[in-house]
């Protein structure tokens, strides 16, 4: 298929797929198996300057698109997505400093991201908000000296091992989702502290904990945009980041594919490779036609995005919904061709599988995103688009 | 601090063929890479300008097609390439090689450290860079596993010997090969490979560098190959026959044969 790469983006491509073969394969499983954060990985995607690419060149980055960040996520999600999920957080946690902070904001947090030298974490959700965003209750109360923050923030990507956290909270508690802004929280900020870190089903190399914030005090110009706007930036953020989730669900299938293809063409049944099955091949078919269709859609949306489309909700959406759900379905098949060994943790596919499961789930759960999608095509009908 | 590290493009593969007619290594259709060894001397070199500052100058002796291997070296963190590439080089052995690049160090003349790798995967001798110390007549450390500290123009390392490793000092300018233990290459990176891609590499010719004509090339190589071949595969094994208990006696017969029980 011809993605209609440039040669930049095919540079890119092949410099991921190495780092993600030659640095991130030999140690997956490890990683796995250990939860620990894939620290040694993170210097080297730094070195390769692979944090630069989606920060704009006047703050030592290299000005690249969402494809080109989508393009990144697909090779490394590929051979490992968890490992995928901690440098891909630091771009959601960026997002806000990126697209709605002050100058001083940008000079001063933006380079050392590029340089990989910081990673970031973005925190919005808490034991009593999830999809319901709007119940958030950590609030942030203005005080002669800046904000002070309390709350407790929970499943938070990158908690403990970001220095830079967007943290979504309460300036005003009476104007329910008008209240909310975002704050920068630097790590080692007096008051704020890392709570339970969860283990998981699978992306188990990234680290997911709780932050806590006991009368944390912010200086005010940590306050990204005007008060009042969080809730405004988190939706924009999360349309912006989502093609990305959709990225890591197709390397997730992709790889999954491959290794199912390897193993069923090995794999001696009476007499001959199981590849030669009827049914195996109706199953590998299936599962590359899927995959080839959920990355078009990923590659259109956040071509769509690079265009500089005002409003893209439900292409975001669209991309995160069906890839994910193309990634768990591929996983699945996946296992279930290579049989026991499939099964077995010495093979990568029962943990690709474990990892999909997330894709469905974070960024808006596919049953809220599907929400949207009906509304924005019943609102479409009603402008007659 | 100027560093200068050797580099030499190898035939990326264990499967050698050889040209039986000229006793040379058959090269088409097999991709060629860094030589692994030189990789740790380019990287050790990118992180000692790290450290203290300066550049680095990826250098090697080769085949116009090495400037690929060049511009990967500048996408891993050297500065600037130099190809030395003339037909008059060509045949060379370690002798004619090391007096080849000494001559390329001498036109450079500013230099604090050469670095090389310890040795070449294609010719495993892991002269050159003992040799390039004495066309030079600077001080040499080989097997190096970690630049300790370089103050001035006194530089510590550590070397790997037989049983240990051994630290010494030594003065600069100087030259040092260096074994795998000492670090982990990095990639190339996104900026590296657009600097890459711009990077003018000037190539060197035999009349670029005042040599001694007798000694380089074929012509001032001291060694030359006069054959080639796969050591013929000696099937000594011998298989036993007859029961268990036959086959215990015979074999302990055959030890005691050999003199081994």
């Amino acid at each position: 298929m011809d993605y209609g790469l440039s040669e930049e983006q095919k540079t890119l491509k092949s410099l991921a797929r190495r780092i993600a073969e030659e640095r991130i394969l030999p140690v997956r499983a490890e990683l796995d198996e250990t939860e620990e954060f894939p620290r040694s990985i993170m210097k080297d995607l730094a070195d390769s300057d692979i944090f630069r690419i989606f920060i704009p060149e006047e703050y030592d980055g290299l000005g690249g698109g969402g494809l080109d960040l989508c393009l990144v996520i697909e090779e490394l999600s590929r051979v490992c997505s968890g490992v995928t999920v901690c440098y891909a957080a630091t771009t959601l946690g960026a997002y806000a400093i990126l697209e709605f902070g002050s100058e001083e904001q940008k000079q001063k947090y933006l380079p050392d991201i590029a340089a990989g030298k910081k990673l970031a974490a973005f925190g919005l959700t808490e034991s009593t908000a999830g999809s319901d965003v709007a119940a958030i209750k950590t609030t942030a109360e203005k005080v002669p000296e800046g904000y002070v923050l309390n709350g407790t923030k929970q499943f938070i990507t990158n908690g403990g091992e970001a220095e830079i956290y967007t943290i979504i909270a309460l300036t005003n508690k009476s104007k329910g989702p008008r209240g909310a802004s975002a704050f920068v929280v630097e790590k080692d900020t007096p008051g704020f502290t890392f709570g339970k870190k969860e283990k998981k089903m699978g992306i188990r190399t990234s680290p997911t904990r709780e932050l806590v914030f006991r009368n944390c005090l912010v200086p005010e110009e940590n306050l990204i945009g005007r008060e009042g706007m969080g809730f405004v930036m988190t939706m924009r953020i999360l349309d912006r980041s989502r093609p990305g989730i959709g990225a890591q669900a197709v390397g997730i299938a992709q790889g999954a594919l491959e290794a199912a293809v390897d193993y069923t063409a090995q794999r001696i049944q009476f007499g001959k490779p199981i590849i030669s099955l009827p049914v195996v091949q109706q199953k590998i078919a299936e599962m590359a036609t899927q995959v080839e269709a959920a990355r078009l859609l990923v590659y259109a949306t956040a071509r769509t995005i690079d265009g500089g489309a005002r409003s893209y909700t439900e292409e975001a959406s669209m991309a995160k919904v069906f890839a994910s759900d193309v990634a768990m379905k591929v996983t699945t098949e996946a296992v279930q061709v290579c049989g026991g060994a499939g099964y077995m943790r010495d093979y990568p596919l029962e943990k690709m599988m474990r990892d999909a499961k997330i894709t469905q789930i974070y960024e808006g759960s596919n049953e809220v995103l599907r929400n949207t999608i009906a509304v924005g095509v019943r609102k479409r009908k009603a402008r007659r688009e | 601090m100027n560093i200068i590290v050797c580099l030499k493009q190898v035939p990326g593969t264990t499967d050698v063929r050889i040209d039986p007619e000229t006793n040379t290594l058959r090269r088409q259709g097999i991709k060629n890479i860094v030589n692994p060894f030189d990789a740790y001397a380019l990287e050790e070199g990118v992180r000692l300008k790290e450290r203290y500052g300066g550049k680095v100058t990826a250098i090697s002796m080769g085949p116009p097609q090495a400037e690929e291997m060049l511009r990967e070296a500048i996408s891993c963190g050297a500065d600037e390439a130099i190809l030395l590439s003339d037909a008059a080089f060509a045949g060379a052995d370690t002798l004619a090689t090391s007096y080849t690049l000494s001559q390329a160090m001498r036109k450079i003349e500013q230099y604090d450290l050469v670095i090389c790798g310890r040795q070449t995967i294609d010719g495993d001798t892991g002269q050159v860079g003992p040799e390039l110390a004495e066309w030079l007549d600077v001080p040499f450390a080989a097997y190096v596993s970690k630049v300790e500290e370089i103050d001035g123009d006194l530089m510590r390392v550590e070397r790997m010997v037989e049983d240990g490793h051994e630290i010494v000092e030594m003065s600069l300018p100087g030259i040092i090969t260096v074994v795998k233990e000492i670090n982990v290459p990095r990639l190339p990176s996104l900026r590296g490979m657009a600097r890459s891609r711009k990077a003018e590499i000037p190539v060197w010719t035999a009349s670029d560098l005042e040599v001694d004509e007798g000694r380089i090339g074929l012509v001032g190589s001291a060694t030359w190959v006069v054959e080639i071949f796969f050591p013929r595969r000696v099937h000594q094994g011998e298989m036993l026959e007859g029961d268990p208990e036959s086959q215990v006696d015979t074999l302990l017969e055959k030890l005691r044969e050999a003199r081994i029980a």
